[in-house]
């Protein structure tokens, strides 16, 4: 069965589907369906509550609520989609490396693998951070370096797995150059439980942004992100719940999103772990 | 009487050597913060006392000869090594000046007790949740403990602890939202006291359980799902055992294995959470201090934290490595 076949056919991944799709909708059609401009500061409409004119009611600076959501779903696919790359390409080259080799190579890179382990990624996060600025681009960086372990481990296992099949040997006798093999004949073998791990790390990566940028230490006011929207919905936590109630949703909805779509990918490309 | 002493010999043998292979992990864990610090272009004081302005030209010098930056690289860290040893991590440049190691001793047990708090909640509710959904697979509680799992993987923990100040405190004056103690704390009695951090807990452990409870219970669930499969199952089965035996004694043992685990490896993740619902809740802990010496650009703490959350990683993983032999007779011997 084909793989857009099966996908249709898992309800929950599809679900995840349409709503990445429409996130994608969403940012790359900001600038046309987005009410109003989000950093307008409105002094007449301070703290709005939800209205016809404002349908997620307006911040402490008279700004549209909808519109800064709509355009912080940019923030959330930049983050999610570079800090993932990031991971995947340094996950990758050390996985491989360690699977293919083996030996001392092995031990010794996954033994780095083990140390990064060791630190609570979000202690390291935060102090990458405060040696450098707090910026978008240093978020998704940082995000990506401390999360490439597990994509580490999973392509090792699999190169392990892979090297010592028939076809890899037959195309190691004919002469075949290491690269070669690596990336020619083991890696695509080896990208399912890549790719599906990737969906799940771009959920993981928009949390941690929009963690750090709620905290104030991820992505800076005025550029609008969920994260730091929600920051505004702490401080008028007395007066205006839906500062806090809707770019939180926001997050959920996402979140969901991939996470349900990558779990419909383990279920299609790697049906060995379906029962989990 | 000889079998016990064995026993305890090849545990102590164990335990010794998990120790020793702790060493070069504690080394590449120092390495690795070492390499944090400079990362900063320029030297790591200058970028400090540019950017804090109660920084004096003394306390620069002062710095530069904590860290030896007059020497090569691999010099500076054989130093900073030899003072991190004995838990010297300098002082911090907040105004007080204290001693790092000091100021993060005293947070420890908070931070701790609500970690072993939340852990030993979320064991007490997934648990019972993966194996009910195991054993009832495809029925209205499974597809709703599902749905709970993905919607718990989705929630960011801070936007619940808003939410909930929101409701709980704000609301309904239920619970206080911030800090450990109430301002008539030193006043109450013992069981005011008592109550009173309980009220204070209540949200901030709740909240840390929650990311934790849709892990838990999903990994209970196809671990269940998993061992219920084998052919020692179908054989307590077959001897007439009853379902509760076959269920909570055969194959709850079995089960359980690896979530011990998965419960090492979710120790630097709570750790880290720490500072999101700290920081929230005002709770002055570990998670506190690391986001305060964050936004101060406080250094000597930044580093310290960064090795202390690395070695606390490390413990919780020795002892979750413990449980695991006590519990799997098969790894006991190795």
């Amino acid at each position: 069965m084909g793989f857009f076949k099966q996908l249709l056919r898992n309800k929950l991944a599809l679900m995840g589907g349409i709503v990445v799709v429409i996130l994608f909708a969403v940012s790359f059609l900001a600038p046309i369906i987005s009410p109003y401009n989000p950093d307008t500061i409105n002094v007449k409409e301070i703290l709005m509550p939800p209205s016809r004119q404002h349908p997620f009611g307006t911040d402490e600076l008279g700004r549209d609520v909808l519109s800064r959501m709509i355009w912080g779903s940019r923030i959330s696919l930049k983050v999610g989609f570079v800090a993932v790359g990031i991971a995947v390409i340094i996950g990758v080259i050390i996985g491989a490396a360690a699977g293919y080799y083996g030996g001392w190579i092995d031990d010794l890179l996954m033994r780095f693998v083990d140390m990064m382990l060791c630190f609570p990624s979000f202690f390291l996060i935060l102090a990458v951070i405060a040696i450098l600025e707090p910026s978008i681009y240093n978020i998704m960086a940082v995000i990506g370096l401390t999360g490439w372990m597990g994509v580490a481990r999973l392509v090792r296992a699999e190169f392990l797995r892979i090297r010592e099949m028939d076809y890899v040997k037959a195309a190691r006798s004919i002469g075949a150059s290491d690269l070669r093999i690596v990336f020619r004949h083991i890696l695509p073998n080896a990208l399912n439980p890549v790719i599906v791990a990737a969906t799940l790390g771009v959920a993981g990566a928009i949390l941690t942004e929009s963690a750090l940028s709620f905290l104030g230490i991820g992505v800076q006011p005025p550029t609008p992100s969920w994260g730091n929207m929600l920051t505004a919905g702490k401080n008028n936590m007395e007066i205006a719940w839906w500062l806090s109630v809707f770019p939180g949703l926001a997050i959920l909805v996402t979140v969901l999103g991939y996470n349900l779509l990558g779990e419909g990918l383990r279920d299609i490309l790697d049906p060995r772990l379906k029962e989990r | 009487m000889d079998g016990n002493r064995a026993k305890l010999h090849t545990m102590i043998a164990y335990l010794s050597k998990r120790l020793v292979g702790m060493i070069p992990l504690l080394l590449g864990i120092t390495l690795i913060s070492f390499m944090v610090i400079h990362l900063a272009p320029g030297e790591p004081t200058g970028l400090a006392t540019d950017l804090n302005p109660k920084i004096t030209a003394e306390v620069r010098q002062r710095l530069r000869a904590y860290y030896g930056l007059d020497k090569p690289l691999i010099v500076q860290y054989g130093l900073w090594l030899k003072r991190v040893v004995f838990l010297d991590f300098g002082n911090s440049f907040a105004p007080d000046g204290r001693p790092v190691i000091d100021k993060i001793k005293e947070r420890i047990p908070i931070t701790v007790t609500i970690n072993v708090l939340s852990l030993i909640l979320i064991i007490l509710v997934s648990l019972p949740i993966g194996i009910y959904s195991a054993t009832h697979k495809g029925s209205l509680f499974d597809h709703a403990s599902t749905l709970f799992v993905f919607i718990g993987f989705a929630v960011p923990t801070f936007w619940l602890a808003l939410l909930c100040m929101m409701l709980f405190g704000v609301h309904l004056h239920w619970l206080p939202i911030s800090g450990l103690r109430s301002m008539s704390y030193p006043h109450l009695s013992a069981m005011g006291k008592f109550w009173d951090l309980t009220k204070h807990l209540l949200l901030p452990v709740l909240i840390s359980a929650f990311g934790g409870l849709a892990g838990f219970s999903r990994y209970m669930r196809s671990n269940m799902l998993e061992v219920i499969r084998q052919d020692y199952i179908t054989t307590a089965r077959a001897k007439g055992l009853s379902e509760w035996r076959v269920i909570y004694v055969h194959a709850f043992r079995n089960a359980l294995l690896p979530i011990i685990t998965i419960l090492g490896f979710s120790i630097p993740g709570l750790i880290g959470g720490s500072v999101i619902f700290e920081t929230i809740f005002a709770i002055p802990g570990m998670g506190q201090l690391f986001y305060n010496g964050v936004m101060a650009r406080d250094y000597p703490l930044i580093m310290g934290m960064l090795v202390i959350g690395a070695v606390l990683t490390l413990l919780g993983n020795l002892i979750a490595d413990i449980s695991y032999a006590l519990a799997d007779p098969r790894i006991r011997v190795s």
